[in-house]
Formats: C-alpha cells, structure tokens, sequence
C-alpha cells in the first residue's frame, strides 16, 4: 500500500516538476531534416504558392552569419504561421511561428547561417493553404561553428 | 550557461511591440560543444497564449526577438518563456508602456 503511493505519488511530483517540459512540443521530423525539402515535408507545406504578400527584410550581404537579422511580415488573410527556412544550413529549419488570436503576423529574429543562400519563409494562411518567398543574403563569413 | 532576459513592451502605430532578449549560448552540432539550444518560446498577453515558436540551433546566441500583438493598452501583461533541449527554462514579465 505504502509503496503503491510512493510509486504514485512519485509520479505525480515528476509530473509537476515538468510541466512546460510536457506541454512544449518541438517538430523533430521539420528541425531535424537536412534539405529544404525534407523540411518543408516535415512541416506538412511540401509544395508552397509563391506569394508577394510574404515581406522578407534582411541584408542582401551579412558579413557575419553568426548574426544575420531577418524581419518578415505576412499580408496573407488568416496567416497562422511563418516558418523559417535557411535553405544551405546542415539543418534547414530555424524557427516556426504559430500566431493566435492578438497576435500580428510579424517576427525579427537574428540566425546563423553557414553560407551564401536563400532563405525561404513558409507560411501557414487562411484554409490551410502554403504559401512562400524566398531572399537571398550572402554570407561573408560562414557562423555555424557557435 | 542560460542566464537572466530582457524584455521591453510599448505602444506602436495602435499595436504592441514587444522585444526579448534571452542569454543562452545556442550551441550547434558544428561547434564541437554539446549541443544546448532553445526549442520553444511562448509568448502570453495576460496569462493567454498569443505566439508560440519552435526554435532550432540555428538561432544566434544570446536570442533577441521582436513580435507584435494587435492593439493593446498600457499595464498589459506580457510574459515571455523559454525552454531548451536539456529541460532547462526562463521567464520574464513585463507591463506594456
């Protein structure tokens, strides 16, 4: 009996103890892709519209890649999502957006990147549908190596 | 190591602007260090969740974020967290300004 509510009680200080832990989840299959495509497949966007309503402002040269600002917006109706997609990076994918009701469609971040390439933002808009653009930045100084 | 954040909420063109900066190495597999990352940031407006990211190792060090919420108004509460690959976590509160 006592060792029974150990066990459970056990159980249940671990499940307290974690609770961000066991809500959070993290697209393995996406991050841990090695091409753009198995990237894309992995967020369920295989085959994305080309869109103008996807706004990329970045340098077009970064001379350090440890620290390439990226600020996207998207005019896309219902946009829920806005992934980023670093396309010659050993992992392509760098991050993933998921915007709900109060919050604007909008997001700057700084990334590294090994290399000259494009980088591609995906973006999740109104009926499920996938729409992208792509900018390239050249990389002076490749800054996957911190 | 993970250290302390900072973070800045104020009214813009009728929205919110909200910035974050986490102390956290964002160590790759390339780096020859063990691999120690960022995977999910949540940002709250008064206790509800209005973004939420998932983060790769391609993130820069020490993250800064921008995000923008839809109107709001000054003594909103934002709160931003943090979690990385070795369970390790950060928060930070801030009223809109």
């Amino acid at each position: 009996m006592n060792r029974l509510r150990r066990t459970l009680l056990g159980a249940l200080a671990a499940l307290l103890a974690k609770p961000l832990a066991a809500l959070a989840t993290w697209n393995e299959s996406a991050f841990g892709a090695k091409t753009p495509q198995d990237a894309l497949k992995g967020l369920g966007a295989a085959n994305p519209t080309a869109s103008k309503e996807i706004v990329i402002d970045a340098p077009q040269i970064a001379e350090n890649g440890a620290v390439v600002p990226i600020e996207i917006a998207s005019n896309l109706p219902g946009t829920s999502s806005i992934a980023v997609v670093l396309e010659k990076n050993p992992f392509p994918l760098a991050a993933k957006f998921e915007f709900k009701e109060g919050a604007l469609p909008y997001v700057k971040l700084n990334v590294k990147m090994a290399e000259t390439s494009d980088v591609r933002v995906v973006v999740a808009a109104a009926g499920g549908r996938y729409y992208s653009a792509t900018r390239e930045i050249k990389v002076t100084i490749g800054g996957c190596g911190g | 190591m993970a250290g302390p954040m900072k973070m800045r909420a104020t009214l813009a063109g009728g929205n919110t602007e909200v910035r974050v900066l986490m102390t956290h190495p964002m160590t790759t597999a390339q780096s020859g260090q063990p691999l120690h990352f960022i995977q999910n940031v949540t940002v709250k407006l008064n206790g509800r969740a209005v973004i939420e990211a998932e983060v790769s190792q391609a993130v820069s060090r020490n993250p800064v974020f921008s995000f923008r919420l839809k109107g709001g108004a000054k003594g909103d509460k934002i709160e931003v967290a943090w979690l990385d690959n070795k369970g390790e976590s950060n928060k930070i509160e801030t009223a809109v300004a």
